[in-house]
């Protein structure tokens, strides 16, 4: 199992919940996980998310591998200037 | 409208155009000559981009009618080099990365020359106050004054 | 992705002040920038724009145009296709007005003629019929429910109930127990900030030659800060496939974020189409500035306790943004961004995103950090004026570092921000003598930084030299830096490698030019295709020699035997092994593509002296310094430059630049006269101090560098000027005007 975290205006489509937890080895699982689990978030999921994985951010990488030792973080999806 | 034929000096070479009377110098030189050197980066006087000289003097040519150069001695970016000689404004340039884009750049070395004719020991203030009709969003100007016044150093000791 | 073990911290060539290779063409004018290529018969575009900051096109009537000589073509939002996809969506409309005019300058038909002047007068035969709308372009006022609704139906599931339609984005992040957090402070401060939008303000405007024929296969020409998405604009737009058009990004005049989007091409592509000919357009500045993206405009509310230590106990802030007539996310950014510099207990953020009629907003550097930590800066600075705290030892003491829960959620690794405060505090600026008048300041500034999908391509020369082929527009020096980093790789010298940026139909696609991304990400799939290359070469010396692989290493641009157990061959430098490759299976090449992800956050802090005017309010900057963590500098020349035009872009919008509206929602000053940006006489020279704390993400160490020094100058300055003149001002620019009404009350 991987616990995730949400954003705080994530959790309105969560039951209000900070941390989610998923069974997921790596980024696309989990995002897949997370959308079962709280068919709310798929909008936002769809727009794109980031996902900060012990600190480093990943915008895209499905096939990062995450497990229940890493802090995994829910950001949106970013650009710059 | 008709054109009119107009004859000019361009960079030492004798140059004839037709234009309309109401095209700028700058539309000449790009439109009609080639001379894509100077560049339009808002067409009112405000930038500085098309900076050339005109009878020794700095002008902004999107302000000058091409008519009016008639006769006149115009001096473009592309007529700094010496060949494959740099003029030492152009080496110092490169040299001190005083360029990140290069729109403003023709521009400013035009004006840069310019003052260093006519004042070839200038303060930092009065490199500063000459070129602030030169805008330049990339560079904070801090590497432009700095090669302006290496350029002027060795200019004035060759 | 798999990084190397350990980031290499000895260079021969990274770290040198080499010159850049498109050098002489830039001072010699020769460099080819958007509007400095024609065609054959090409014919010149220009465009229509609405006088009105909202209002129903109820009919275009083009015939006259079309009636008079030399015009060959009028394009309306109708010749565009309507995309499914809404960004792509947003792009087709914003490029040409289809029911609506959203602001004063949205673009609402297009003319090709044989001459500029003909263009310029057939655009006049228009007719186009308003019905006037009540508009809106302050976003406090667009948030209200009874707003003037600029489009309907735009926002997001997320968005709470009962706001008006214009609020298309909600977002909210942070930790902690805020009240319990207040309760502990011994001093809270509570403020509200306005920003105003600035323009990215590049001197060269947008500008283009495009044709396309009637079997959809085009040809682009333009100045933009990504070509690829040039070309999935104009394909989604026009209908066309993207394997049909080829885009080729000319020299760029200065982008700072403002070319990451696209206005004129799939107008010119129409237009071309229709008129069977190539079809140039070159902006105006009046247009720039009307119609091509500003940044953000901004009201924030900042609310931090500290304790009379200088410990801050709880801080909140409440973000409205407005991104213009269009649904926009900047703000998730600016919210993320804003309290990232601290460690913290218990934070909030809160932001909001409503439209307005005013243009699109197109990403500026660091887009949506700058106004953020603007507020939040200034309100710890008057917490360290009320409590009689040195400014700088309270960031230090509430500096976020390694292991710090992040104000955006996650926990941070090895960052910057301390090393970078202490040299501000050790560096002769901060203790140096002021003045009557004058003031010091210092913000901390943050950005995100980025890698993303980057193709790089590498050819090794049957001369020995190195072409170098990448997908991303430079900006501000960049081939000189990825030719450098080829060079340290392959042990060559600089002078051997030449660095060239693809169209899209010559190497595979590449993310645009933002983000700080290229020295980075392009940097880090150079190293991977100069590695690739090598372990081709060692591959074909090792037949050569008739020993194994693993028995060849690389080392200063030449193989070798491993050890004495490979034999005693003499060393076979790239140059010899190139001469041969034919003999040893054919021409050698590297190359990689990749996500880049590890990009590595970044911090700044810059120190700012003020002088006050107290007879007219006009505020002069006297010294000036950036501090910057940039990983490994690998052109220090232009890291500097990085960090000394982004502080002053910083110092614009702070003092002078800002969109000014009137009461009929048209934009007052869509020139350079009157949107002022600095000019050489208004600064002082800027001082630059680069720290290099290596990225782990990166082989050289590289850390973006480009956004980061735009975020500080603004509360740098306001707080400088709040020392210097003893007021605190809450609204940017602080022009002269309002400065004085600051002081005389």
């Amino acid at each position: 199992m991987v616990r995730v975290k949400l954003w705080g205006s994530l959790r309105a489509f969560a039951d209000g919940e900070e941390w989610v937890e998923v069974e997921a080895s790596n980024f696309k699982e989990l995002l897949d996980a997370l959308v079962e689990k709280h068919p709310g978030l798929a909008p936002q999921v769809k727009r794109g998310v980031s996902l900060a994985l012990d600190g480093v951010i990943y915008r895209e990488a499905w096939f990062t591998k995450i497990g229940p030792e890493n802090e995994v973080i829910l950001m949106p999806y970013m650009v710059g200037g | 409208m008709k054109t009119i034929p107009v004859a000019t000096t361009i960079n030492g070479d004798e140059t004839e155009f037709l234009c309309h009377t109401d095209e700028s110098l700058l539309d000449v030189l790009r439109d009609r000559l080639g001379l894509t050197g100077a560049k339009e980066g808002c067409g009112t006087g405000d930038c500085g981009a098309c900076s050339v000289m005109m009878n020794g003097r700095l002008v902004c040519s999107c302000l000058v009618l091409g008519v009016e150069t008639e006769g006149a001695e115009i001096e473009t970016i592309e007529g700094m080099a010496k060949g494959d000689t740099l003029h030492p404004l152009q080496r110092v340039f490169l040299e001190e990365a005083a360029l990140q884009c290069g729109i403003c750049t023709p521009g400013i070395l035009v004006a840069a020359k310019a003052l260093l004719e006519k004042n070839p020991d200038p303060t930092d203030t009065e490199v500063r106050y000459w070129l602030a009709g030169n805008l330049c969003r990339c560079t904070g100007y801090d590497k432009i004054i700095k090669a302006v016044q290496k350029a002027a150093a060795e200019m004035r000791a060759a | 992705m798999a990084f190397d073990d350990q980031v290499k911290r000895r260079f021969n060539v990274v770290g040198t002040r080499v010159t850049r290779p498109d050098g002489i063409d830039k001072v010699t004018g020769k460099a080819a920038y958007g509007a400095d290529i024609s065609a054959p018969g090409m014919l010149h575009g220009r465009i229509l724009r609405s006088p009105h900051a909202h209002a129903r096109i109820v009919s275009i009537d083009t015939s006259e145009a079309e009636a008079l000589a030399g015009v060959k073509a009028v394009v309306t939002g109708a010749d565009l296709a309507m995309p499914e996809d809404a960004d792509f969506a947003d792009v087709a409309i914003n490029c040409l007005a289809r029911d609506k005019a959203l602001y004063d300058g949205h673009a609402v038909a297009a003319v090709a003629a044989t001459s500029k002047a003909i263009a310029k007068q057939a655009i006049r035969l228009i007719k186009v019929e308003y019905e006037v709308l009540p508009h809106v372009t302050d976003v406090d006022a667009a948030m209200k429910p009874d707003a003037p609704v600029v489009q309907e139906g735009r926002a997001l599931e997320n968005v709470p109930a009962g706001k008006s339609q214009n609020v298309t984005t909600y977002c909210k992040f942070g930790h902690g127990d805020l009240d319990a957090g207040f309760a502990k402070a011994d001093k809270i401060i509570e403020r509200s900030f306005k920003t105003a939008a600035t323009h990215q303000g590049y001197i060269e405007p947008q500008a283009c030659m495009a044709s396309l024929g009637n079997d959809g296969r085009g040809e682009v020409w333009c100045c933009t800060q990504g070509q690829y998405m040039v070309r999935a604009n104009c394909a989604a737009v026009l209908g066309v496939e993207e394997s049909q058009l080829r885009i080729t990004a000319s020299e760029i005049g200065g982008g700072f974020g403002g070319k990451t989007s696209t206005f004129i091409e799939p107008v010119a592509l129409a237009l071309s189409r229709k008129s069977g000919k190539p079809v140039k357009i070159v902006m105006t500045r009046d247009e720039v500035l009307k119609a091509t993206g500003p940044t953000i405009s901004s009201s924030m509310d900042i609310k931090i306790g500290m304790t009379k230590d200088g410990r801050i106990t709880a801080a909140r802030g409440e973000l409205r943004y407005s991104g213009g007539a269009y649904p926009n996310f900047t703000v998730e950014m600016g919210a993320q961004a804003a309290f990232a510099a601290y460690d913290l207990e218990a934070v909030e953020t809160i932001g909001w995103n409503a439209m307005t009629n005013r243009p699109k907003e197109i990403p500026y550097r660091a887009p949506g950090a700058p106004t953020a930590i603007y507020a939040v800066e200034s309100v710890v600075d008057e917490l360290c004026q009320e409590l009689g705290l040195d400014p700088l030892d309270v960031r230090l003491m509430n500096a976020a570092r390694k292991g710090t829960l992040s104000s955006y959620g996650p926990t941070f690794n090895e960052i910057g921000l301390v090393a970078t405060l202490e040299a501000a505090k050790a560096h002769p600026h901060y203790t140096a003598p002021l003045g009557p008048n004058q003031g010091r300041g210092l913000s901390c500034g943050f950005w995100f930084n980025f890698g993303g999908n980057t193709c790089v391509s590498l050819n090794i020369n049957d001369d020995g030299t190195v072409g170098v082929v990448e997908g991303n527009p430079d900006i501000g020096g960049s081939r000189a830096s990825i030719s450098m980093m080829a060079a340290e790789e392959l042990g060559v010298p600089y002078d051997k490698v030449r660095t060239v940026i693809a169209d899209t139909s010559s190497l595979g696609f590449n993310d645009i030019t933002d983000g700080s991304r290229v020295t980075f990400a392009v940097g880090l799939a150079t190293i991977e295709a100069a590695r690739a290359a090598i372990k081709e070469m060692c591959r074909r010396v090792a037949k050569i020699w008739d020993i194994d692989e693993d028995a060849v290493i690389w080392e200063d641009g030449a193989a070798k035997p491993a050890g004495p157990n490979a034999g005693t061959h003499p060393p076979m430098t790239l140059a010899e092994i190139a001469a041969i490759a034919g003999n040893t299976g054919g021409p050698i090449a590297g190359h990689h593509e990749v996500n880049a992800d590890g990009a590595g956050v970044s911090f700044g802090v810059h120190l700012c002296d003020t002088e006050v005017d107290p007879e007219t309010g006009a505020v002069k900057i006297l010294r000036y310094t950036v501090f910057q963590d940039a990983g490994k500098a690998v052109h220090p020349d232009y890291v500097e430059g990085q960090m000394q035009g982004g502080a002053v872009q910083g110092i614009g919008w702070a003092l002078n630049e800002e969109y000014i509206y009137g009461e009929d929602g048209r934009l007052q000053n869509p020139a350079f006269l009157d949107y002022r940006i600095p000019v050489a006489s208004d600064l002082p020279p800027i001082e630059t101090v680069i720290l290099e704390i290596p990225n782990p993400g990166h082989p050289y160490g590289v850390r973006g560098v480009g956004e980061t020094p735009i975020v500080p100058p603004l509360a740098a300055i306001a707080n400088a000027v709040s020392r210097a003149a003893n007021v605190r001002l809450t609204e940017l620019p602080m022009s002269p005007p309002r400065v004085l009404k600051a002081i005389t009350g």
